[in-house]
């Protein structure tokens, strides 16, 4: 059925309906739905069955029952309620203290009877654009709804894929492993003469230290007096001293590089106005041989290591798809498709960043670094809707605040974008999220329609 | 290593975060204690004794209005000019300045309404030892006597008060500064020979004066960072006073501390400097942020006070113990930094008597709109308008009222107050348009600290009118504040006031709307870069130093801001302006609130003794921040906290912007419904709200009032400061205790009845009553004898209550009888006072009538309300009731009696509120 024509047999329903209402005689503010209760010159018993009154006192702008249903069209009882008919829109029931606020809350102007406020009767205007919205909506979702099957479908055929991969993936880590303990005990026996001769090295060195020491001195005491000799007259005259204000007397001992190359220049004069450090002119053959060795079992360890690296990255890889895996992507996996995605908004000042079941960050547009507003919580909707919520929480810190936190809303939506963003308060954010996924299978036009028009 | 620094930072924050918590409470080092000020230290290190003061006798001269006496300084021979003034209704002022001063001394201009009228003083006896002066009445004296100086008070043999008793009076003379003395010396020989000539006259006795040495901070003083360049040196007073017979006083606020004043000895004096105090504590005589130098001072037979006119710096010993002959008696000191002595005593005898006193000095609280006695939502911040809307909407949706909305410093385009943030509200008129149609406000801040930047209207035109405040070297004097670099006007100018009041006229605050109202903030003044958070003593407003005036600045912000909505209306609406900062007089000039307050127990127990303080000196309208403003308050504590603000004055939510949201729906349907039913109760007694800020206005009584006000010989009120009064006839307790199962109330009174409010239970007065609570108990009860007009049908805001009727609660005394009074008029106009619009009746119920009569028959006002049911309790069920009005015409009227409460309830009586009734029980 086309929609011009359910549009059409709609309103005249509503015609139809307005029509019927205009003959009903009931008292003010009483909904059609409880009209029987009240008989005109019967006496009227309070909805509560609390007491019994003169019909003459509904509506006479004194509150007799408790429950307020004596005074359905009075402000007179501070429970009570007024029913508004809304002809054209919605019905609704608004409380009694509106009635004569000099307020216009609803829209068919019937609350304000007496307080000398002007209203306009706009039920049919609303009427008109909630249908519009309404019409809108219920093509978004039933497209979204569409898209929310296609989701699935995926979601099914990814997680098999997955799943696959983790058995695939667990199988070879095992292997690994295995591989990696047969490495490891050659690796420890490899490394027992190492270990010995690095001991002789370092005792060899420390007497070799010693030597270095005095040689170091001599050298420096000769540079010293080139230095100072300035005419190179071979004395040091006191004026030359003088010159050479910055002269530390302190020798603190360490070896600087510099250092190093003097002491270095007798054995080694291809290295003189080369920078190397301490172990590369080491003059000890002895100690360079088991160098060498220490080189080979170095490349041993390194594809030791390379072993133990893909088994890290097995381990990675089988801990990322367990967590996928195990990740709540809603009753039938709908969600999955958002997870390593990314989503942004960009507003006056910041971009947004939205990335489900991983984090909420944002950026100053202008210059500045990222802030995590929360990382991946749960989802946290009401009982009936869980998953129209996600939480995100312990983002950074604020100060003498708590962490960071963002609710994303999530709403029925072709697209998936974030619409909006708000701090409600400091550093508790709210993001506002459309996507497929949300969407309920759509009620037939008819039930939609049939909801919003009863008088 | 970026690891290892990330680690760090995290570790860094983390242990700063352990250490803010742990300073979560005031800075204390951030403001000065006695010792730390030099004037405070130099006055508190001279002990009672034999005062150095004589009075001249052969000097005295009395007119008709007043007597004068020279006082010489046996030590260093300054003369001083005592002024003592009979004024009418019982005051005796008592003026001492300095004969000669090198340059004038600052006297305190515009808090006074008037020039007090003075009575006729005779001297009744005069020998050369004293002068007795007859007060009126036939045995008020006053005695001045010679040597050493002193005055005492008295009624027939007693006395009631002494000045001077303990020698404490100082007064530092003003003098020349000995490095620019030598200059003048040799530059100016003129000068000189008029400096010889004037110390000779000072020694005119004879004897060489002694030479007073230099102590330490008389000629400049450092705290902290910040310099006192102190030009003019030093220039402190001090006086004390004994009070025989007296154990307990009160007064002297702004203080975070219980209802009676306690004893300093030992201690800090009570400070008096108004302060931007950040958290502060309870239990402390720290200055906050307003000051008000009125001390009363009370005992079964009399209450006084005593009201020190001094704007400066001040600092307040209370001692009591026991006087001579075993009677307990009270000494008070008070030492200011600069100024004169200016002291008003009242002489009560009875609490409602000083208040009078006091009101025809400084006036009275100012008669503000009814719409903002009802609820005020704010939070720093709301947003941005779709904010505001949904705030709005949500009040609606729960269906709990509110009157106001607030919009706190991030409303404006970057702190410049009087502007709007084009992003966040790009469109104010259609948002105060959209509460309009609600019947609802708005108030935004306007702060006195002004952005320095060259684009800013505000700024430019007080910076080329020469209208900021200056620095001792003569540039516009500059601070940092919210907006950072900030210029400060000089509100003492009235050419400034004028100009500010002008920038709210509907064509200058642009956005502005007759439904938006103003928010004084930072006003003592906040100076968040100048010692002790406020401005350099020595900064300059035309020829006085902010040492002179500090603590007028902000009564002088609120008066110009009040004055400026006034104006917009063309003189019609009366304003709303809540201000932070205060002094004597403020309470013309609109509300105040307890500041920067905290989300705990204790201070919401603190509110009750702040407020009340408040009220004992004229300063009525009084509120603290509902739910604390700091911190995050506990659902039970901020349910407890509407329930206590319900019944105080100035009932406004607020919150931290580092705090979560905390709308009073957002706690659940539970708290959502306590809160709910809290501020309706506060609506239904709008009407009785009305009435006592009706009175307030007109007669200066607190409306929030502790017991002893009106219990003034039972002893057992003299201390509680845990429930109180509103007007005569409600006595509130409210619940303050986490987990409370029950308070104990005083109900006082030997012989009289109270009536809880929601039960009708009658109870004794004179007793101390278990009570039992549940979250939903606001222990609130009616007097015995009195007439109480609600307003039942709450609505979303008080404007849409307007019409609606009333119900009357008539609670019978042991006798039987009871009275009361209605007040109705427009609720936002002045037309009450030009016009007499108004209606005002008295409601009387004895001998089983009540009736209405007119208590100003030549007001008129067209009142739409009209009286829909009355209820008497304690009353015995009657044959018939009959309702008579002016017209001649009689009906019947219905009526139930419910014999378990003794409650008699009139259906629909129906008349107008208005008009002359009487309803006869049969």
């Amino acid at each position: 059925m086309s929609c011009a024509l359910l549009l059409l047999l709609m309103s005249w329903a509503l015609a139809m309906r307005t029509g019927a209402a205009v003959e009903i005689q009931r008292p003010r503010g009483v909904p059609l739905s409880s009209e029987q209760f009240y008989e005109e010159n019967k006496p009227f018993t309070c909805l509560d069955g609390f007491s019994t009154i003169s019909f003459d006192r509904v509506n006479d702008d004194y509150c007799d029952c408790r429950d307020g249903s004596d005074e359905p069209g009075t402000a007179a009882c501070p429970n009570g309620s007024f029913h508004c008919t809304n002809a054209g829109f919605r019905p609704a029931f608004i409380p009694s203290s509106r009635i004569n606020d000099g307020i216009c809350d609803c829209c068919d102007t019937t609350d304000e009877y007496n307080s000398g406020a002007t209203c306009q009767n706009t039920c049919r205007e609303m009427g008109r654009k909630e249908r519009e919205s309404l019409q809108i909506m219920a093509e978004i979702t039933k497209e979204g709804f569409m898209l929310k099957q296609q989701l699935i479908h995926e979601a099914k055929r990814g997680q098999e894929d997955k799943q696959g991969k983790l058995t695939e993936l667990q199988g070879s880590k095992k292997d690994l492993e295995e591989k990696v303990e047969a490495l490891r005990t050659v690796k420890e026996t490899a490394e027992d003469p190492e270990k010995e001769a690095k001991e002789r090295h370092l005792k060899a060195w420390g007497e070799q230290k010693e030597l270095i020491r005095m040689e170091k001195d001599k050298t420096r005491m000769a540079e010293a007096f080139l230095e100072l000799d300035d005419d190179a007259d071979g004395y040091v005259s006191v004026a030359e001293l003088q010159s050479h204000l910055e002269l530390d007397p302190d020798s603190d001992g360490s070896l600087t590089e510099t250092e190093t190359q003097v002491r270095c220049l007798p054995s080694q004069e291809n290295n003189f106005y080369h920078t190397s450090k301490l172990q590369g002119c080491s003059p000890f053959g002895e100690i360079r041989r088991f160098e060498s060795k220490i080189g080979d079992l170095h490349d041993s360890c390194r594809s030791n290591e390379k072993v133990w690296a893909g088994g890290l990255w097995m381990t990675t890889g089988c801990m990322n798809l367990e967590k996928e895996i195990g990740f709540d992507f809603g009753p039938s996996a709908e969600f999955a498709y958002l997870y390593s995605q990314c989503y942004e908004l960009s507003t006056s000042e910041y971009i947004y960043r939205l990335c489900p079941f991983n984090r909420v960050s944002q950026k100053p547009k202008f210059g500045g670094s990222e802030t995590n507003l929360g990382l991946w919580g749960q989802w946290a909707g009401p009982e009936d809707s869980l998953y129209s919520v996600m939480k995100y929480d312990h983002g950074q810190g604020c100060w003498q605040g708590p962490n960071r936190s963002t609710t994303v809303k999530l709403t029925c939506g072709k697209e998936t974008v974030v619409t909006s963003t708000s701090e409600p308060s400091r550093c508790e954010y709210l993001m506002e999220f459309t996507t497929p996924a949300v969407c309920q299978e759509p009620a037939s036009l008819d039930e939609v329609l049939q909801g919003h028009t009863e008088l | 290593m970026a690891n290892f620094i990330e680690r760090m930072c995290l570790y860094l924050v983390l242990v700063l975060s352990v250490f803010l918590s742990i300073i979560q409470a005031v800075d204390r080092s951030n403001f000065k204690t006695c010792d730390q000020s030099a004037f405070c230290s130099r006055q508190r290190a001279m002990k009672p004794g034999q005062s150095s003061y004589r009075a001249l006798l052969e000097t005295l001269e009395l007119s008709d209005s007043h007597l004068t006496v020279q006082l010489l300084n046996n030590n260093n021979k300054v003369l001083l000019l005592l002024e003592l003034y009979r004024l009418q209704g019982n005051m005796t002022r008592v003026k001492i300045n300095e004969l000669k001063p090198v340059k004038p001394r600052y006297e305190v201009p515009d808090v006074l309404i008037t020039d007090p009228p003075t009575e006729l003083m005779s001297v009744v006896a005069q020998d050369e030892h004293r002068v007795v002066l007859s007060l009126g009445g036939e045995d008020w004296r006053l005695i001045l006597s010679a040597q050493p100086f002193r005055l005492d008070i008295m009624e027939g043999p007693q006395v009631l008060l002494s000045l001077n008793s303990r020698g404490l009076l100082a007064f530092e003379q003003l003098r020349i500064r000995k490095d620019t003395k030598s200059q003048t010396d040799t530059k100016e020989a003129g000068e000189k020979e008029d400096t010889e000539k004037h110390d000779k006259e000072k020694v005119s006795e004879g004897e060489e004066a002694e030479e007073e040495v230099d102590q330490p901070g008389m000629w400049e003083e450092t705290f902290k960072t910040h310099a006192d360049t102190k030009p003019n040196g030093p220039s402190s007073i001090s006086l004390d006073f004994s009070l025989p017979g007296v154990e307990h006083v009160y007064g002297i606020p702004e203080h975070a501390d219980g209802l009676r004043l306690k004893n300093t000895d030992g201690g800090d004096p009570y400070r008096l400097y108004n302060l931007d105090v950040f958290q502060y504590e309870l239990f402390n005589p720290m200055a906050l942020y307003g000051a008000v130098p009125v001390l009363l001072s009370h005992n079964t037979h009399r209450t006084m006070g005593l009201f020190w006119l001094n704007a400066a710096e001040t600092w307040v010993d209370v001692s009591s113990g026991q006087g001579s002959s075993e009677v307990p008696q009270t000494d008070v000191r008070w030492i200011s930094e600069s100024g004169i002595i200016d002291v008003f005593i009242m002489l009560g005898p009875r609490p409602n008597d000083v208040f009078t006193q006091y009101a025809s000095l400084t006036g009275t609280q100012a008669f503000p709109p009814l719409s903002s006695l009802a609820y005020h939502q704010c939070r720093w911040n709301y947003n941005d308008q779709e904010d505001v809307s949904a705030v709005d909407q949500g009040f609606d949706e729960h269906d709990i009222p509110y009157d106001f909305i607030w919009l706190d410093i991030e409303h404006t385009d970057g702190k410049r107050y009087f502007t709007w943030d084009n992003n966040k509200f790009p469109q104010p008129k259609d948002m105060l348009q959209g509460l309009l149609d609600k019947r609802r406000k708005m108030v935004t801040i306007v702060d006195p600290h002004i952005k320095v930047d060259s684009s800013y209207k505000i700024h430019t035109e007080i910076r080329s009118r020469g209208y900021y405040i200056k620095n001792k070297d003569g540039g516009d004097y500059e601070g940092w504040c919210w907006p950072g670099n900030a210029g400060y006007p000089d509100f003492t100018n009235p050419e400034m006031r004028k100009w500010w009041a002008s920038m709210f006229a509907y064509g200058q605050y642009e956005g502005s709307m007759e439904n938006l109202y103003t928010w004084n903030d930072m006003n003592e003044p906040s100076v968040f870069n100048g010692p002790e958070v406020t401005m350099h003593k020595d900064a300059l407003h035309g020829p006085w130093e902010h040492r002179d005036v500090h603590n007028l600045y902000g009564f002088y912000v609120q008066m110009a801001t009040a004055e400026g909505q006034i104006q917009r209306s063309g003189g019609l609406e009366r304003p709303f302006v809540l201000t932070r900062a205060f002094f004597a007089g403020s309470q013309r000039y609109g509300a105040v609130w307890t500041g920067d307050n905290a989300a705990e127990w204790g201070h919401l127990k603190m509110s009750i003794p702040m407020c009340l303080s408040l009220g004992l000196v004229g300063i009525s309208f009084c509120g603290a921040d509902v739910g604390g403003f700091f911190k995050t308050p506990s659902a039970e504590l901020l349910v407890r906290w509407y329930q206590a603000g319900a019944y105080q004055p100035f009932f406004r939510a607020h919150a931290h912007l580092d705090t979560p949201r905390r709308e009073p729906w957002l706690f659940g349907p539970d708290n959502t419904a306590l809160i709910r039913e809290a501020v309706r109760q506060r609506y239904t007694l709008l009407p009785y709200w009305y009435l006592q800020f009706y009175h307030a206005q007109r007669t200066g009584q607190p409306v929030m009032r502790p017991l002893w006000v009106e219990y003034p010989e039972d002893i057992a009120t003299f201390s509680i400061d845990d429930e109180f009064l509103i007007g005569r006839d409600l006595l509130v307790h409210p619940v303050t205790d986490e987990r409370s199962s029950g308070v104990t109330a005083y109900l006082p009174g030997n012989g009289e009845v109270w009536y809880d409010v929601h039960t009708f239970q009658r109870h004794d007065g004179a007793q101390n009553l278990s009570i039992p609570v549940t979250m939903s108990s606001i222990p609130v009860f009616q007097r015995g004898g009195s007439i109480i007009c609600r307003k039942n049908r709450v609505r979303r805001s008080s404007s849409c209550m307007e019409n609606d009727p009333y119900t009357l609660y008539v609670a019978l005394d042991s006798q039987g009888n009871a009275e009361g009074e209605l007040y109705i008029d427009d609720g936002h106009t002045f037309k009450h006072e030009t016009d007499k619009q108004f209606i005002h009746r008295r409601l009387s119920f004895t001998a089983n009538s009540l009736s209405s009569s007119d208590l100003s028959p030549d007001s008129q006002f067209p009142s739409a309300s009209w009286v829909e049911q009355v209820n008497i309790l304690g009353a015995q069920k009657p044959d018939a009731v009959t309702l008579t009005t002016t017209d001649g015409g009689e009906s019947s009227v219905e009526f139930a009696f419910d014999p378990d409460t003794a409650v008699l309830t009139l259906r629909k009586p129906g008349m107008n509120a208005g008009v002359n009734w009487t309803l006869h029980l049969r």
